[in-house]
Parts: structure tokens; sequence; C-alpha cells
């Protein structure tokens, strides 16, 4: 329109001037690292894939999933799951349900048969893994992955290391775990089955491997001397479910006590119970907020009928009685024997009081060192030998599968670092996005959804898995009550809250830009943004 | 077709043919008449599309006005006194704007004391608003200047109000040759705006200007105004062509030809002024009579013009402005600036006071013996102001002891419950 | 449009959008077609809430009229940071006349539009709080009464800011302004004074009276949205946080007026034909101390000789307002679980 003059103004002229000149600050985008991600042993980038559930692309979130752990399927039913203990969700209302919402993307890959990527590459280097536990298979996968050549060899007759002859099956279907360890060897992996390696040196030398890595385990139950009259059944757990697990379970009697406060032990309980023990108590030195094992399994296990001895230890074991030392903590914690006693009738006792390596296929690695029964290793996971590298249960760290999985990853790495003769990159992490920087308001109300349990009475007689997995509906639901923390997960807030339109839309996926031109560095994109994915820094004058 | 009518039905009616799209006013006598008039007819639906908007205040109706011009519409609205005061930031505000709004001014005194009679305060009040003023002399003038007035005002985008008397012109019946709708339609084009609120071409209107371009937007408004000079009797001459009327114009001369004293003045007394002139000039004074039409602009090219001839220049009107004396005098002295015409000041039919021939040429007699002051209040009751002077001086002089003050206040305050 | 249900959509109720939800479910703010009503380059302060205001609302109707929009605007920050020569920020059809007058020349223009034959074209008329409360009160009363087709939106920032931060008819008691300052007994504004406009507004029997924040842009555009569905005298009330004149900081504005309506000083509702139809309830219940200790106006109430007694009668005006609205219910509790799943 041709306008009077100065009073009548052409739409929109404004853009003609420059208010970003006002500002002292500026907001910048950033990628925060997730509190979960941070946990994760595995080093999952667990934000990451939720974010691709949440928009029901399971497959793409699956794929993302496995870039850094092969086992979604395993890992969804046995990680204890630190993700969830450090989630930020915890200080709205409960954690995410990351595990749950893993083990639903590993059983669906499982069931749609969605493959690994197929490896393509051949650096022509040739890795010795010894033990096919998550270590050693988390290894050999990443080992596939990077082009090497791997030879995996286990002494046992199966695949799987402690998660087939340690954690029972009613936790842990063999379809499942067969399936996912079938998905690595897919890959290409050579598999030497019932060979125990006695001198790895002489291994390596005749195999001519560029590079070996010790995923041994923890394999040896550990024993205490505990009087027993020569009646008297002990086994220690980890042989009992070993041999639960190879179909061969030694008789126990109907009562049996377990000794040791762990996983192991409510393992051990869990399982005679399925074998038929009435009784089947379990004799701890302390109380329950101090047992290691985790607060599920217990559950689990008291639903199952198992009981408990608190602040007890076994004195002595005769003629099918256990004499117990009734125990009181001292002000640090620490047990102390209160001299009064009790007795407890038992037909056997399981001690489940942790394990020991057995590293005698080092004797010939000199270099090897190795201190209160665990190999040394360093970042790379290379031992003091040259070209050695050790992970798992059998090196200085949490002794879980989930750990497992990640040595097995770091230890790809550094092993590839080492054939190939580059250096081992590391990635700065991104400052952590912590819950104060998260704007919690826009989140909606979502209360956590659990996973089904199998009724109480079907888990007495049978190793059927207790912990069923979540619909469809649930799990997308869980994966949408992610806070996305510290990541940008295009909610358009900080698009929409500008008061001078100074944020400009790229596009689905392609987040946002500020516009410098306009941006009066007010702050308020930074405060309103919900998941803490924006900052300010001083203007750069 | 000539009609006797009363003057605010003739303008109603005329108004009507103009055919505005919006009407908005307030009631105040005496331009009632006016708008239940026109009111009545939108009601009635005999002017369509209109619409006809009864509002809380003259300054609702000023800014619906506002609103409905910027919008596009024809808008029109009446007022007086009390109410022109009382709409007066959005008169200015219409002006500045360029919003071709045709507002009847029914003059009227503005109190206190609260005076409904007419007299030309309140148009001299908003003289300095930006709008067209056009005085009319008759109900004629009246009906006609607001067919011109909508064609002056959305030729140039300047709002122009018809000031018209209030009672001598709105409430008077008399001969109104009224015109018909077809010659109204091929006078006044539908209304095409300057500017307007489009959505569908948005501008900003109403912005904010500062120092460095308002002095140029107000001397755009003036040389509006200047060109208004051209326009009104161009368009006053096309009326007249077209309806016989001589409505309009800048200045009209009266017997001025070899006239050495010329009365100026605006409105409806300009008819008692040629009376009183007549019988002047039968007793042989060169008398003449200039009215003013346009008193904004003010046509000062064409009052000096009319002047020309005049050594005594006396400017009769109904307002003044207090603590110096008259207006439209002010403004004649200007403009004649250089000859040697002497200009008098007369104010005159202050609140509704009638203005008498007779009075006139005692005036005009005065004048021409050169008796006449520079400034005249016309038929004041001097011995009602001097009463009221000794009192305030007296009683300003009543001594500073307390107790004459108290018992002063008291008497007075008695003295004021007692009118109430 | 409806309110989106929580569904189990992360932030689908509450932030701007949502790459999850259809276009249509989304807010009119997340779109990068949106009209950007009052566009960059506009001179309000850093983080204020009135130009936020203003866009989303305007954005909104911009959106329920297909673009067919005009608006008046009464003299005040709006309009001053939005037009001084010789820009406009404006994207729509805009005209400003007087601080006291909008809804009065909004009325005339939507009667030109009725006889333009432009019915089509919708007009809403918008004022800070002085110029809705105060001197504009007249006009806006007529208007109601009248029930002309005019939205009229009062974009409340409790004081004149425009003429530097006085105090007008919906300052609250014990803030300070230029011309309520925070000496004496009663330091700040007075209780006991001022005007609840949206009630008056009920009174008048028009069909839509409603509040709203700049902290809730679904509920702001619905309520924008729904008043555009009527045709009549209709009233949108916006709180629109002003860190110059209350005091805050530049990036609190959105967490100011969360809190105003979470403390329920400002309680957040909905009515048509004079009754309320529909409330948002408070969602974390928190102390009015919260929401006052952020802004300098109210200052004088803490510090070092700090006057618990004027936020407790401060309390008691925001417990008043959950009681007369409930604003707090259990229901309100159950159904935002209960919709989760829905
Ligand atoms: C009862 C029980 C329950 C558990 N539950 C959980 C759980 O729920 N979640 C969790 O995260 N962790 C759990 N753990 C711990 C977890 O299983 C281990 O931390 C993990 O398996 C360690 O992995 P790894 O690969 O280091 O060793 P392992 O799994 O122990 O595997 C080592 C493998 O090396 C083989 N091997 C050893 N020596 C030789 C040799 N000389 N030559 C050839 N092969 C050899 C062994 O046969 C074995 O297969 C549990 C452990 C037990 C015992
Ligand atoms: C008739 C009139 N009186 C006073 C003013 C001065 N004035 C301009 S804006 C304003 C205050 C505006 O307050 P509000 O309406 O609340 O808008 P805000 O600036 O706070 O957004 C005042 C007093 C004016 N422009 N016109
Ligand atoms: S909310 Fe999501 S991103 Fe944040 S810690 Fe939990 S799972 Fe990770
Ligand atoms: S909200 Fe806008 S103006 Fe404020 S800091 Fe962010 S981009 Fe800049
Ligand atoms: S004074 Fe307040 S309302 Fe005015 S522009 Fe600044 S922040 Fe906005
Ligand atoms: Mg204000």
């Amino acid at each position: 329109m041709e306008t009077p003059f100065a009073i009548t103004l052409n739409a929109g002229t404004s853009r003609a001037n420059h208010t970003g000149s006002w500002r002292t600050e500026r907001p910048l985008y950033v990628d925060r690292l997730p509190p979960c991600n941070n946990a994760c042993p595995a080093g999952e980038d667990i934000q990451g894939w939720l974010y691709e559930a949440e928009s029901g692309n399971y497959e793409a979130a699956w794929r993302k999933l496995v870039v850094d752990n092969p086992f979604p399927a395993i890992m969804g039913r046995i990680c204890f799951h630190p993700c969830e203990t450090a989630c930020n969700r915890v200080q709205v209302d409960d954690a995410v349900g990351i595990n749950a919402v893993e083990r639903f993307l590993g059983d669906l890959a499982l069931e749609h048969g969605w493959s690994l990527p197929v490896v393509t590459l051949d650096t022509g280097k040739r890795i010795l893994v010894v033990g096919a536990g998550p270590a050693g298979l988390s290894a050999a996968y990443h080992l596939r992955r990077l082009g090497h050549q791997v030879r995996l060899v286990d002494s046992a007759e199966q695949l799987g290391g402690m998660m087939r002859y340690g954690i029972p099956a009613y936790r842990l279907p063999r379809v499942t775990l067969d399936a996912e360890i079938a998905r690595v060897v897919d890959l290409g992996v050579e598999v030497e089955l019932g060979h125990a390696v006695l001198d790895v040196e002489a291994e390596r030398r005749a195999g001519n491997f560029d590079a070996v890595f010790l995923a041994v385990g923890a394999q040896i139950g550990k024993r205490v001397d505990i009087p027993a009259g020569d009646s008297s059944k002990v086994i220690d757990a980890v042989s009992f479910l070993h041999q639960v697990a190879e179909g061969d379970p030694p008789l126990l009697g109907r009562r049996v006590a377990v000794y040791g406060g762990g996983d192991t032990a409510l393992d051990a309980a869990r399982t005679a119970r399925r074998l038929g023990a009435t009784d089947a108590v379990i004799v701890y030195r302390r109380n329950r907020e101090r047992m290691p094992a985790h607060g599920e399994e217990l559950e689990q296990a008291l639903g199952e009928g198992v009981t408990m001895r608190w602040l007890s230890t076994v004195d002595r074991f005769e003629g099918g009685r256990l004499v117990l030392e009734t125990m009181r903590l001292n002000e640090q914690g620490f047990p102390e024997p209160t001299g009064e006693f009790e007795e407890l009738d038992a037909d056997a006792l399981l001690l489940a009081l942790g394990q020991d390596t057995d590293l005698s296929l080092l004797k010939t690695a000199s270099d090897v060192v190795v201190n209160d029964g665990v190999v040394q290793v360093q970042a790379s996971m290379m031992t003091g030998e040259d070209g050695v590298f050790a992970g798992g249960d059998a090196v200085p760290a949490d002794r879980t599968a989930t750990v497992a999985v990640g040595h097995g990853k770091r230890a790809a790495h550094g092993i590839d670092a080492y054939v190939m003769g580059t250096a081992l990159e590391s990635v700065p992490k991104h400052e952590l996005a912590t819950f104060e920087k998260l704007n919690t308001w826009y989140y909606s109300d979502a209360p956590r959804t659990e996973r089904p349990e199998l009724e109480r009475i079907r888990r007495q007689t049978n190793f059927e898995e207790v912990v069923g997995g979540l619909t469809e509906e649930n799990a997308l639901f869980e994966a949408r009550r992610c806070l996305s923390c510290g990541n940008c997960f295009e909610c358009d807030n900080c698009f929409g809250v500008c008061p001078d339109n100074a944020v400009i839309k790229l596009g689905p996926g392609l987040r946002y830009e500020f516009d410098f031109d306009f941006c009066k560095g007010c702050g308020i994109c930074v405060k309103e943004c919900p998941c803490g994915a924006i900052t300010m820094v001083p203007e750069i004058i | 077709m000539l009609r006797q009518i009363e003057g605010s039905r003739a303008v109603a009616e005329t108004v009507a043919l103009c055919r505005p799209e919006v009407v908005c006013a307030y009631p105040i006598s005496p331009q009632t008449h006016i708008i239940e008039a026109v009111g009545a007819m939108v009601k009635a639906g005999l002017l369509s599309p209109c619409e006809f908007i009864n509002v809380e205040s003259e300054f609702a109706a000023m800014s619906v006005s506002i609103g409905s011009s910027a919008a596009g519409a024809r808008t029109y609205t009446a007022t007086s006194s009390q109410g022109l005061l009382f709409m007066i930031e959005a008169v200015y505000n219409a002006a500045g704007l360029g919003l071709p709004i045709v507002m009847t001014l029914a003059n009227r005194a503005i109190g206190a004391p609260i005076n409904i009679w007419n007299d030309h305060s309140d148009a001299m009040a908003v003289r300095d608003s930006g709008w067209i003023q056009l005085f009319a002399e008759t109900n004629q003038e009246a009906a006609d200047l607001h067919v011109q007035a909508f064609r002056l005002a959305e030729e140039l985008s300047v709002p122009v109000m018809v000031c018209m008397d209030g009672f001598i012109l709105t409430h008077a019946v008399e001969g109104v040759d009224m015109l018909d709708q077809s010659v109204v339609d091929g006078f006044l084009p539908p209304y095409e705006p300057r500017q307007v609120l489009d959505p569908n071409d948005p501008v900003s209107i109403g912005a904010m200007v500062g120092p460095e371009a308002f002095e140029e937007v107000r001397y755009l408004a003036h040389l509006r105004q200047m060109d208004a000079l051209e326009r009104i009797p161009a368009i006053a001459q096309e009326f007249e062509e077209l309806t016989g009327h001589a409505s309009g114009g800048l200045v009209r001369s009266y017997r001025t030809e070899d006239a050495d004293t010329i009365v100026v003045a605006l409105g409806s007394v300009l008819g008692t002024i040629k009376d009183a002139v007549d019988v002047r000039r039968q007793a042989g004074e060169r008398v003449g009579v200039v009215g003013i039409t346009s008193f904004r602009p003010f046509p000062g090219e064409a009052v000096r013009e009319a002047l020309s001839g005049a050594s005594r220049i006396i400017v009769l009107e109904k307002a003044f402005s207090i603590g110096f004396g008259g207006v439209l005098a002010t403004d004649v002295a200007l403009v004649v600036q250089g000859s040697n015409a002497k200009v008098f000041s007369v104010v005159a039919g202050l609140g509704g006071r009638a203005i008498t021939r007779r009075s006139l040429e005692d005036l005009l007699a005065q004048s021409v013996r050169g008796e006449l002051n520079p400034l005249t209040f016309l038929d004041l009751d001097q011995a009602a102001v001097d009463r009221e002077r000794a009192r305030m001086a007296s009683t300003r002089r009543s001594g500073p002891s307390a107790e004459n003050l108290l018992r002063d206040l008291g008497s007075d305050y008695a003295a004021s419950k007692a009118q109430t | 449009m409806t309110r989106q249900p929580v569904r189990f959509y992360q932030v689908g109720s509450f932030a701007v959008g949502n790459r999850l939800l259809n276009d249509e479910d989304r807010t009119v703010q997340s779109s990068p077609n949106r009209t950007n009503s009052i566009d960059s380059g506009h001179r309000a302060c850093q983080g204020c809430g009135e130009v936020l205001g203003a866009r989303y609302a305007l954005d909104a109707a911009m959106r329920a009229t297909n673009g067919q929009l005009v608006a008046v605007n009464a003299t005040g920050c709006l309009e001053v940071f939005s037009t001084p020569y010789p820009e406009t920020s404006w994207r729509i059809a805009w005209l400003h006349s007087l601080f006291g007058n909008a809804p009065a020349v909004a009325t005339g223009v939507a009667a030109a539009m009725r006889v333009k034959g432009k019915s089509e074209v919708r007009v809403v008329a918008q004022a800070g709080d002085g110029g809705t409360v105060d001197i504009g009160f007249g006009c806006l009363s007529g208007m109601f009464e009248r029930n002309d087709d005019v939205l009229f939106i009062c974009y409340d920032n409790e004081g004149y800011m425009n003429t530097g931060v006085q105090r007008s008819g919906a300052t609250p008691p014990a803030a300070r302004t230029a011309t309520t300052v925070a000496a004496g007994p009663e330091p700040g504004n007075v209780f006991g004074q001022g005007k609840d406009l949206p009630r008056i507004a009920m009174a008048h029997d028009i069909p839509y009276v409603a509040t709203a924040t700049v902290a809730d842009l679904h509920d702001l555009e619905q309520k924008v949205e729904r008043a555009m569905e009527i045709h009549g005298a209709r009233y949108l009330h916006v709180l629109v946080p002003c860190p110059l004149g209350w005091g805050s900081a530049s990036d609190e504005t959105i967490h100011i007026a969360r809190l105003a309506k979470e403390t329920g000083l400002f309680p957040v509702f909905a009515a048509e034909h004079g009754r309320v139809t529909s409330v948002s309830p408070i969602r974390h219940r928190t102390p009015v101390e919260e929401y006052l200790k952020l802004q300098r106006r109210y200052a004088h109430l803490f510090g070092s000789s700090p006057r618990p007694d004027i936020v407790a009668r401060l309390q008691e005006i925001a417990d008043e307002n959950i009681a007369r609205y409930g604003l707090v219910t259990e229901e309100a509790g159950e159904s935002v679980a209960s919709e989760v799943r829905t």
C-alpha cells in the first residue's frame, strides 16, 4: 500500500532493526551427557536409543543400542541397571524403565530376526579371545565389527560363561541367551568349545595371534572353613548352579541353607526352591540395608518363599543342624559376634561367598601383573604384557555382566588400536546433564510401568521366566517417559518462548539455530528448555 | 425538492443521501435531533448498509468513528459543546491519522456554567486539531455542506466538521431544497480510502513518530489544508452547477464593493448582520459583510481580498479567547496586516444571547462614528458586571481578621447551600 | 482444537511442540509458518512477557481466522516498542489510536467490516492493564454491554510500565511502583484496592471471559481459539510478567508467570455467559513466597526487615482464589493420572 508519511508503516519493517546488539550474553545449544549414559557400564547411548523408541522406530532404536551392546534381550533381563539408579526422572517420580525397554527391543529384534550388520572389513589381524562369557563375547563382537578375525575359545561345552552357568533360566531363558549369542557368532567368530587354555603365551604363539583378550571370569566359588560333620552336605553355590545349568542338579534334601548375601545367594536359594526344597533359608551376617544383593531380586526371592536369617553367621554344621551365631552391627556397620547362638535344621548348606579367579593360564606370561587375584589393566584394558588384554570378572571392577560387556568393547578398541598401530582416541565426555539443568515442569505426569511377574505359585516348581516383558504400548509409554536429559528432543520450546523470534527452526531432526541479529540474550530459552540443552555464554565482543 | 423542514432533519436526511456506512454518536443538545433522525432511518432499514452504534460517550463515538473510517467505511458523527470536549483527544487523533470522518458540530457554549445555547466556543476549542471547519449560514447551506464535506474529506483524507448554530439552525424550521439521491450519488463517488486496514495488505496505522519526523507530519497536514483552499471553492462551484445551490466556498461578500466598514462573521448571525447592513446602507453608510465559510483552513488570501477596500473591519464572533479577545479577529488581523484597515473585535451572542439587528445597527453606527473600542462585548450588562466586581473587591478587602474570614466563609457557604 | 490429552507423550501438554504429535495437535507457536504477528526488531526489553503474550495470542487468532484479522492497540509498551517510526514489527493489519479507546475503535472496525461485507474479518483489541482496567474501562464496558464482535485482550503486567512503572488498578497489594513506593507502615501498593476485571467482565454477561498466562501456551491458544469461535464481546486477560517493572531476571519471565498460577495468586479459568466453565488446576501448589522472592518489587517484604505479616496477607489472597475457583481439587490430581493412558 502507498502509505501516508510516517504515521502508517509497512508490515514487518522492524526486521531492519538488529536488536541483537543489545546482547551481553548469548545462548548456545549443547549436548550434555545424560546420567543414564554416564552410568551404563556397557557405554550405551541410552537416551539416544530411547529417543528412537519414543517415535516407535524400534528397529532404529535397536540398531543404535547394539552399536554398544549386542545383548539387549539378555541385558534387558539381567542387568542391574545402574542407569536407572542414575536416571534424573527418579527426582520427578520414578526412573525410566530403561531396562524394560531394552528388553522389549531385544525381544522384538529376536522375534523379527533383525540381524547385526554384516562385517565387510577385513584387517587380516587375528585375535584370540579366551573365555566366552559376556566379556569375551562382547570383545568378539566388537572386534569383528572392526574387521578383525576372532577365535573364541572356552573350556565349557557351551557359550555364555556365567550367563549360562551362573544365572538361572528363570531369570534368563536359554532361548534368549542362545539366540543373542548366535547372532554374534554369526558375524564370523571362530568358536572352539571344550578347550581349556592352559598357557596363554603358548597358544598365542601357536596360533600366531596378534593379540589376546583374557575373559576367563572368576569361576571358583570361595569356601570358608566351617566345621562340618561327614554327613553334612556343603557345596559352593557356583558349582551348584553350574550343575543345575548342565541339567545335573545335586540332591540337596528338603531343607537348604544358603550362606551369603549376594545375588548368587538369592539365585541359589530360589533355584533350591524350584528343585523341591521346602525350606530355603539365607543366612547373612548383616541386615537387609547392607545386603549387596539387589532389592528386586530379594523381593522376588521372598515372594517365592525364601526366608532370611539376618545378622547371623554359620558357626558349624553337624547332623542336619546348623548352628548360627547372632551378630550385631557396630557403629561402622560391621557385623560383630554376640556370643549368642541359634540352631537351624538343614539338609544342605550352599556357600555363596563370592568367587575367585583361576589365572593359572598366565603362568608364562610374566609381565601380566596380578593383584588380589585379579589382573591389572590399563585404560585400554591391556595388561602389563604387550598385546595381552583382559576384562570382565578377572579384572578389578564390579562383577556384573554389563561391566563385562563394557570391558569387551573397551578392550576391542584397545586391541584395534594396538594391532593397527593407531592411537586410541579418547572422546572427551560432555558435561553431565544434572537434574538442576532440567526444567521438568514441561514433562507430563507419567507413572512408571512395571513389568509383569509370573504368579508366585508357578514359580515354585519350574524355571519359567519370572519377569515378563512390556507390551508395545507400555514400552512406548516407558520410552516416552525419558526426559531426554541434556539432548535436544525438538520440543520447540526455545522456538516458541523467544520474545524476539530469534530462534530458527530447521526442521525435523535438524534442531534449531539462533538468529543473533535479533537475540537479545534474555535467557528465557535456556531457562525453559526442558532437557537442559541450551546454555548461556558471555558475548564475544 | 423544497421542503419546510427542521434544520436537524434536513441535515440528517442529507447525510443519509451521502450513504454513510457507520454512524456513531452520543446525544447532546442541540445535536440530538440529527442523530435521532439518522438513527431512525438506519433502524428502519432506509439506509443500508449502514451501522448505527449507540455508545457510552462522545469519546467512544469519535473512537468508533476512527475505527470504522480506518477500516474503510464512510463515517459520520455529530456532537456539540461538552461532547466535543469529551472527545477532544480522539478529535485530534482522527485528524492526525488523516481519517475523512464528517462530523456535524451543533455549536453550543461550553460550561461551566453549563449552558445549552449557541455560541462558537466549542468549535474554537478544536480550531487547531487539524479538522477542516466549515460554518453554515443557513439550513440550506448546512445540509449542502455535508455533501461537500464528504467529498472534500475523502479527496484529501482530512476530517471535516460542519458547524451549524445550535437551536438557531438545528431547531429552526424553514424551507430547504432537499437534494435527490441521484444528484448526491453523482456528486459523491464511493469512498476510496487512501489507507485502510486490510488483512490482505497489512499496514500499521498510527505509528509513534519522534522529533525526526513529527514536524514534517504536521507540515504535511497543513499542506493538505492548503490544498483544501483550492478544493473547497472548486467543489462548491461544481456543487452549484449541479444543484443550483450557492453553498460552501471559502468566503462570501455582501455589499462590500464600496464599503469602508466591513463586518466579518461566521455562521447564522450573518443573516442578521446582512439585515443590519441593509438598514445602515439605507442610512448611506458604506458598510458590508464578509462571511467566512471555511474557518479552517483559513482562507487568508480570500479574506484579504474581500476586505481590501475597507478601512474598518469589525470581526463579530460568538467566541473569544479569555484573557485576550476575539479568535477570528486575531486571524483576520493577521491577514490584513500591512493594509491601513483597523480591526475591531466584537464578542457577541455568548451562551445563546440574542444578537439583535438593533444592536448590530448601533454597533455599525458607533463604528462609523469612530467610537468603537478595539474589543467590544455586545450588549454586555455592564451594571451586573460592576456589581460583582465591587462585591468581590469588598470581600477581598474585608480584612485579615480571622473572625471576619470565618464569618465570610460561613455566609458564603450558607448562600451557596441556599442556591443548590 | 480440543486440548491434547496427556497420553504418553513426554511433553505433549506443556511444551510448545512435540515431534511426536500430529501437526494439528501442536501449538501454533511450534509451526515455522506461524504468523509472527509481532516480528523481530521490536524494542521490548529483554525477556518482555508482553510481547510474548501478544505474539502467542495474535498468532493463535490469525490461525483461527485464517489470517483475516485486524488488531487495534491501545497506547502502552506494546504499542511503543512495536511501532516507532520508521519501522513496525507488526505483520498484521494494525491500528493504534489512543490510550483509552481501543475497545471503541475496535467496535468501529468491526462495524465497518460488517457493512463492507467482510464479516470474515475479525477484530482484536489489545491493551495493557492500564489501558484496560483504568483509562479504557469506560469504552471497554460499553463494548461489552453492546456485545460488539470484538475480542479484547488485556496484557496485564500490573502497572503502567510504559510511563515508568506506576500503579494501575491492576497493581497487586504490597507491590512497589513509582507511585506506591516501599515506605511507611504499608509499603508498596495498599491492600483492598484494585479491579478484578475478569469478574467485572463476567458481570456483563458477555459470551466469553478467560484468563491465561504466558506460561501455559496450550491453554492460552486454546482460549483464543475458543474466543474466535464465538461472536460478540469476548475478554481475555493474560498475565505477562515485566522484567523491568517487576524487577525480575529476564530469563524468569515464564517461570514467574507459572508461579503466579501455581500459587493461586493468578487464577486461570474460562467463563461463558457469566459462568465459570473451566479452571486450570494448580499442578504443584506453591507458597506465595516463592513467587514474590523472584521480584524486586516485593523486596521490602524480605531481607533485613522482613514483613511476614504482609506475605501472609498475600497468601490469604491466593488461598481465597484457590477456594473461589476450586484451583486445588482431589479430582484434578486424579484426572491427571487417569488421563495418562487415554
Ligand atoms: C549366580 C550368579 C548370578 C549372577 N547374576 C548376575 C546378574 O543378574 N546380572 C549381572 O550383570 N551379573 C550377574 N552375575 C555376574 C556375571 O555373570 C559375571 O560378572 C559375568 O558373567 C562375568 O563375565 P566374564 O566374561 O568376565 O566371565 P564369565 O562369565 O565367568 O565367563 C568366563 C568364561 O571363561 C571360561 N574360562 C575360564 N577359564 C578358562 C580357560 N582357562 N580356558 C578356556 N576358558 C576358560 C569359562 O568357562 C567361562 O565360560 C552373576 C554371577 C553369578 C555367579
Ligand atoms: C490519555 C493518556 N494519559 C496518559 C498517557 C500516558 N501513558 C501512556 S502509556 C501509559 C501506561 C500504560 O500502561 P498499560 O496500559 O498498563 O500498558 P503497559 O505499558 O504497562 O504495557 C500511560 C500512563 C497517555 N498516553 N494518554
Ligand atoms: S530421563 Fe532419560 S536421559 Fe535422563 S537419565 Fe533417565 S533415561 Fe537417561
Ligand atoms: S529467548 Fe530468544 S532472545 Fe532470549 S536468549 Fe533465547 S534466543 Fe535470545
Ligand atoms: S517495560 Fe515491561 S512491558 Fe514494557 S517492554 Fe519492558 S518488559 Fe515489556
Ligand atoms: Mg501495564
